[in-house]
């Protein structure tokens, strides 16, 4: 087995067991919230699945910048793998954040400046993948590609503080904010250990998907190359 | 004054549902590309081959 597929594996396993340890802690060590009950849960890899999108979309905003500065086709596919796994748990952010407010905000969905800034950057890089289909020069494609991760990342810290600078009814639980907002609440120190190790666990994960997906790249790359070939 | 948890076990279930179903079906399009991709490629190997 090559150097690199060993570090891969050995990736993936520490990832397996961060995400054990984080699923057994939020089901098992946190505590139950005492008044939203069990659904306060959702919290951790709600704000997790969060983290890594955005995670995603800062490693495209790197890709693309390296990308122009070298015009290397490796770090479009980085760009390109970043943005699919970012749009992912962007999106299972939003889904858990809907089920998390039907019985706490008594709705499945309000236009709050962060759930409409958090669909609103979810749609600019759907569009990313959509728009970049439709361009079959690859170096248009990837130039295309690495500007519009640069410019589409504007999108990433109006997200982020939104619920700091707009007056919103999405709880702000760390860093403080109004407490009396529907859903706030104080994290002990169990929760907060959890809340850690779900962050952790997910920046694994994150690291570990780009990896596979950017491998996937290349043989999708060596194909190409293959039916280039063949056609010449 | 002791308050009891509201009972939002079905809410908990459905978040974590859409958690774990979302990534196992992204893992699950992942491998189905990477199988996908190397029959295309050892396909097209067996026809340069076969050119050759």
């Amino acid at each position: 087995m090559k150097a690199r597929s060993r570090v891969l594996l050995g990736l993936d396993v520490v990832t397996l067991l961060v995400m054990a340890a984080a699923t057994y802690m939020v089901f098992i060590y946190a505590p139950v919230e005492r008044t939203m009950g069990l659904v306060q849960k959702v919290f951790y890899f709600h704000v997790a699945a969060g983290w890594t999108g955005m995670l995603g979309f800062l490693a495209a905003v790197v890709a693309g910048i390296a990308y122009l500065a070298t015009r290397k086709s490796s770090w479009d596919l980085v760009g390109l793998g970043a943005i699919e796994i970012g749009l992912v748990f962007a999106l299972i952010n939003i889904i858990t954040g809907s089920i998390w407010a039907r019985p706490i905000w008594n709705t499945w969905w309000t236009w709050d400046p962060r759930l409409t800034t958090a669909t609103i950057m979810e749609l600019v890089y759907a569009a990313y993948l959509m728009l970049r289909q439709g361009i079959e020069d690859p170096e248009r494609r990837a130039r295309f590609g690495a500007v519009y991760a640069i410019v589409g990342f504007i999108s990433v810290p109006l997200t982020f503080f939104s619920i700091r600078i707009y007056r919103t009814i999405h709880p702000v639980v760390i860093g403080g904010g109004d407490p009396t907002v529907s859903g706030s609440f104080s994290m002990t120190p169990a929760m907060g250990a959890t809340f850690g190790v779900a962050l952790v666990a997910f920046s694994f994960l994150f690291a570990s998907l780009l990896w596979h997906r950017i491998r996937l790249g290349q043989l999708g790359a060596q194909v190409e190359q293959l039916k280039l070939k063949l056609m010449h | 004054m002791e308050t009891t948890p509201a009972n939002t076990l079905g809410y908990f279930i459905a978040g974590y549902t859409v958690i774990f179903g979302t990534m196992l079906v992204y893992l699950v399009s992942l491998v189905v590309r990477h199988r996908n991709l190397m029959q295309e490629k050892r396909m097209l190997e067996d026809l340069e081959k076969e050119k050759k």
